[in-house]
């Protein structure tokens, strides 16, 4: 039946009354829908469609508004013209989208004062970006990846002669007057500059400083490349340089892997003549010529920040190699884990969303453990081929971040779903004892990572304790009580979960080690 | 002490490419921040970024900036107005009985659409050369007759964009720089010939429009002299029209223009009374004044030696076609037309539509069209879209043009000067295509319009230009 309603001397707009009648259209039981003023060409579409009853053409004008529906009964007609009258008296409630400008150029226009760009697009296209950045007084955190050396060494060059900071490539962290850029945490203002080549590291040692009370002038970063002999170190030098010019900086962390020998000596050479206290932590590296130099060299990242802390006090230097928690109670706790494991249960599983934090976390346990299975490892032969597929082998630790992971997936500090996928299978592996994370938080981070872990963590428990085992879950939280997740609420999750929180990665390896040894 | 230092001290003002999440932390923490909507140069395409790299060495880079801005200078600098109507035949250069003028770039009748060929076989029975529709088609294809664009004559036609002998056509002088351009009087809506509808009820219509509307206007315009349709554009930006698939209040101002002429005509009342019923009915009446004045407004830069702004952007329903100022009008670079994204009318959905089709995108040539949506935000419903977006269409707009007009202005924007002089370059460097307002005509000849929408040119015309200048210059 074709069914017609009219309003005499009702004006709505045109393009208001098509998409209506395209809606009705999508009504359970409309055959065919117009909704619209009288014109000539609504008239001439009733008459195409079959619209155009007897009754339609004896009284709408050019000034009526009508609904024309062809329809299977009644109380379709009914829920017709209620759907007009839902959709002509409809309101926007979506919010304004913001414009985005499309190039740096439109940027500019919107924004004059730009002077620090964030970079994350793909790598064969970061350099030309960076590049054009340069070219406009801008700063560069370069975070991409697969930017060759090459174009670091012509983009670094560059930005050194004109005294402009190239952070990267693949630089995941910095925090440049006290604001986090990507993946950085929120750290109070204070007295401590750091230039650091490495990512997590770097959350690492400035989380430690903001739980110890202190905070940080700058924290800029390198790319872990940067103290390679090709770059020669060009930014952790500028970094340096202007870190000793910079009155709020009263003492300054330098953080890196082992450098190329020359290049160490030269930023060492710097660094000695600073003026102010420096800390060094060449994670894994031999602290003979840091110390040969006057420079206070740090055992871990942990003990970075905590020497660094106490210089800012003037509080007497001495390493760090304790538990926040007390020594005593940590070796008790320990050992009553390691009482509680099955004879079968002998090895760590050590499963990573940080980069440095894996490999510290490997270097920190070498010598006890031996030999350290990875995608990432310390000596070639022990090397874990097909680390995403394949079972882990002994002591295993796997950075989720390595490029084998990330092939078509976000970084695991983003969705780290894969990483709590591995926990569960690992738990399930009679030999296996510890399992060792990290967790990450803080800007760019995902918004509650130790919601997947905790759950992965309950479920690996329960598994392993049907099968007559205990397994031991050590979680690091790196992040801040300022955090967006915020530290403790992370942590309560986690230890509700049944895990033995650590307040850092040095001393989360601690523990492990303190398990495995109290192990029958 | 370093420019570093510098830095310590200031404000952080972030501009962030790639990964969104990083803008929305600095925002959530009320840093000044931009977000880039980043895409890799000509998307990705190696062959093109080469070209422009080649074009943007500085030396010539600087020689096409100064040409762009001269271009921009005299696309400013224009001055449209109406200065009378006449016959095409009397009256467009080079137009002859033979000749059929279409839309688009140059085409062979055998490469035609479906409604290009129905309008040509239309205008074919309206001149009286053939019968009816199988006479017309015989005589298309025998190649007797001559199919060249309108803008190789000066014109410019909306859809189809067929000019035949007997048309009358409106006359528009760009009285900065002397030159004209001329455009028929817009039929109405629905089944018109510009939508490829050739029956009685158009050839009808059509014999009126000649021998009654057209002496009407004629002597109505000898009465008024000359109408300024700069300051008419200028006006209905800020009346809610963008002059392309909005002319509303652009028909009610033309009208302000004529009536008074109209009426002082010694003409019978019954006459004039018709003249002003069709105009006043149909709302795309000034399309044909818009269309014109944007034209004759272009056609001056076309002499400017290493200018990459776009001179003419046109369709045929086959192919797109873009012309460069600095490489003269005879260089014509094609891509296939694309389907236009849009709302049907009740009955027709994507499978009846026609590729984009006509002449009609002069406007965003010159400015207006979409790249003044925000001027009309009305027109964004017909790609479900919101007020915000018609904003967005605008601002996004000023990152392809060379710069802003001084006449053209959109309230919205707060009275900014619309996108103006689209830069080759410019388009290849963000991958940002002009965005274009555009009606839908029906694919088969003989049935008109089925719907509005959004479209953009093709990447291929501009990769081939892009080409061509580097040849060219570089």
């Amino acid at each position: 039946m074709v069914k017609l309603e009219i309003r005499k001397n009702a004006y709505y707009d045109s393009v208001t009354l098509m998409l209506i009648s395209k809606d009705l259209k999508k009504l359970d039981g409309v055959k065919e829908a117009l909704v619209g003023m009288g014109t000539d060409l609504n008239v001439e579409i009733a008459h195409n469609i079959g619209l155009a009853t007897p009754e339609f053409d004896a009284n709408v004008t050019s000034n009526d508004f009508f609904v024309a529906v062809e329809c299977d009964s009644e109380e379709v007609f009914e829920a017709a013209q209620k759907k007009v009258e839902e959709l002509l008296n409809k309101k926007s409630e979506q919010k304004e989208s913001t414009y985005y400008p499309p190039t740096l150029e439109g940027a500019i226009k919107v924004d004059p004062d730009l002077n620090m760009a964030v970079i994350s697009v793909p790598g064969k296209f970061a350099a030309d970006v960076a590049q054009s950045c340069l070219d406009r007084d801008i700063n560069v955190m370069l975070f991409s990846d697969n930017v060759t050396i090459e174009e670091e060494k012509a983009l670094k060059e560059y930005a050194y002669a004109h005294e402009l900071l190239v952070m990267g490539p693949d630089c995941g962290t910095a925090i440049i007057n006290n604001i986090p850029l990507a993946f950085a945490n929120v750290v109070p203002k204070g007295g401590i500059g750091m230039v650091c080549a490495s990512g997590t590291g770097t959350q690492e040692v400035s989380s430690i400083i903001a739980q110890l009370g202190e905070g940080v002038s700058q924290v800029i970063g390198t790319g872990g490349r940067d103290l390679k002999k090709d770059i020669g170190g060009l930014m952790m030098k500028l970094g340096l340089d202007a870190l000793i010019n910079d009155p709020n900086t009263k003492v300054i962390t330098l953080v890196s892997k082992p450098p190329a020998a020359e290049i160490a000596s030269m930023i060492l050479d710097i660094a000695k003549d600073a003026g102010k206290p420096v800390v060094v932590e060449f994670i894994g590296g031999d602290p003979k010529e840091i110390e040969a130099k006057g420079l206070i060299a740090a055992k871990s990242l942990e003990d970075a920040a905590h020497k660094a802390v106490a210089l800012l006090r003037g509080e007497p230097l001495k390493d760090y190699v304790d538990f926040t928690m007390g020594n005593d109670k940590a070796e008790a706790m320990a050992k009553e884990i390691a009482g509680k494991m099955a004879k079968s249960q002998k090895y760590v599983r050590g499963f990573y969303t940080g980069g440095t934090l894996c490999d510290e976390a490997m270097k920190l346990m070498i010598d006890k453990l031996g030999h350290i299975y990875s995608n990432i490892p310390l000596h070639a032969e022990d090397k874990l081929e097909n680390a995403r597929t394949g079972p882990s082998k002994e002591h295993t630790f796997l950075d989720f971040g390595d490029d084998e992971f990330t092939v078509g997936r976000p970084h695991p500090m983003i969705d780290p779903s894969l990483r709590a996928e591995r926990v569960i299978t690992d738990g399930k592996d009679p030999e296996c004892a510890v399992i060792l994370c990290d967790c990450v938080i803080g800007y760019g981070s995902h918004e509650d990572p130790a919601a997947d872990l905790s759950d992965a963590i309950r479920t690996a428990k329960a598994e392993a304790e049907k099968e007559g085992r205990y397994l031991c879950c050590v979680v690091e939280v790196c992040g801040t009580e300022g955090d967006p997740q915020c530290l403790s609420r992370t942590q309560k999750k986690l230890e509700d979960a049944g895990a033995v929180v650590l307040p850092s990665n040095a001393q989360a390896t601690r523990f492990v080690e303190r398990v495995l040894a109290n192990l029958k | 002490m370093s420019k570093l230092n510098d830095l310590f001290a200031k404000e952080l003002h972030v501009v962030n490419f790639g990964i969104e999440s990083f803008y929305k932390d600095l925002e959530s923490q009320r840093v000044p921040a931009v977000h880039v909507d980043w895409k890799p140069v000509a998307g990705g395409d190696k062959v093109a970024a080469g070209n422009l790299r080649k074009l943007k060495k500085p030396e010539l880079l600087e020689k096409i900036q100064e040409a762009n801005k001269e271009a921009l200078r005299r696309i400013l600098a224009a001055q449209p107005t109406i200065v009378g109507v006449g016959i095409a035949g009397e009256v467009i250069p080079g137009m002859t009985e033979d000749t059929i003028l279409h839309a688009g770039p140059p085409i062979t009748w055998d490469r035609m659409c479906g409604p290009q060929r129905g309008a040509v076989m239309g205008g074919l029975i309206y001149e009286g050369r053939a019968k009816d529709i199988a006479e017309a088609e015989k005589l298309a294809a025998s190649g007797k007759i001559k199919f060249d664009p309108c803008h190789m004559h000066s014109a410019v036609g909306p859809m189809a964009g067929v000019v035949t002998y007997h048309m009358p056509v409106w006359i528009l002088e760009n009285k900065a720089f002397g030159n004209r351009a001329y455009c028929t009087f817009n039929e109405g809506l629905g089944k018109v010939l510009r939508f490829g509808a050739c029956d009685e009820e158009v050839f009808e219509r059509l014999r009126w429009m000649e021998k009654k509307l057209y002496p009407v206007l004629r002597d109505a315009m000898k009465l008024k002299g000359e109408i300024d349709v700069k300051v008419l554009i200028s006006k209905l930006l800020q009346m809610g029209d963008e002059a392309h698939n909005r002319n509303e209040a652009g028909t009610s101002l033309l009208i302000r223009e004529l009536v008074p002429s109209i009426m002082a005509l010694d003409i019978p009342e019954q006459d004039k009374i018709d003249a002003f019923n069709f105009i006043n009915g149909n709302n795309h009446t000034f399309l044909n004044i818009s269309m014109p004045a944007c034209k004759c407004t272009m056609d001056p830069i076309f002499d400017i030696p290493y200018c990459t702004v776009l001179a003419t952007m046109c369709r045929n329903g086959t192919d797109f076609g873009i012309r460069i100022a600095g490489l003269g009008p005879n260089k014509w670079f094609t891509g296939p037309a694309e389907m236009v994204k849009g709302l049907y009318f009740p009955g027709f959905d994507e499978c009846d539509a026609a590729p984009d089709l006509g002449d009609s995108c002069i406007t965003e040539t010159a400015g207006i069209g979409g790249f003044c949506m925000a001027a009309a935000p009305a027109i964004v419903q017909f790609v479900g879209g919101q007020v915000s977006d018609a904003l967005n269409y605008s601002k996004t707009m000023y990152e392809i043009t060379v710069g802003e007009g001084q006449s053209y202005k959109i309230p919205a924007l707060d009275f900014r000067g619309s996108a103006t002089g689209i830069d080759l370059l410019k388009v290849i460097e963000t991958g940002i295509r002009p965005i274009i307002n555009t009606g839908i005509a029906h694919k088969d000849y003989g049935v008109g319009q089925v719907g509005a929408g959004i479209v953009n040119p093709p990447e291929e015309c501009f990769k081939k230009a892009l080409a061509a200048c580097a040849e060219e210059w570089a």
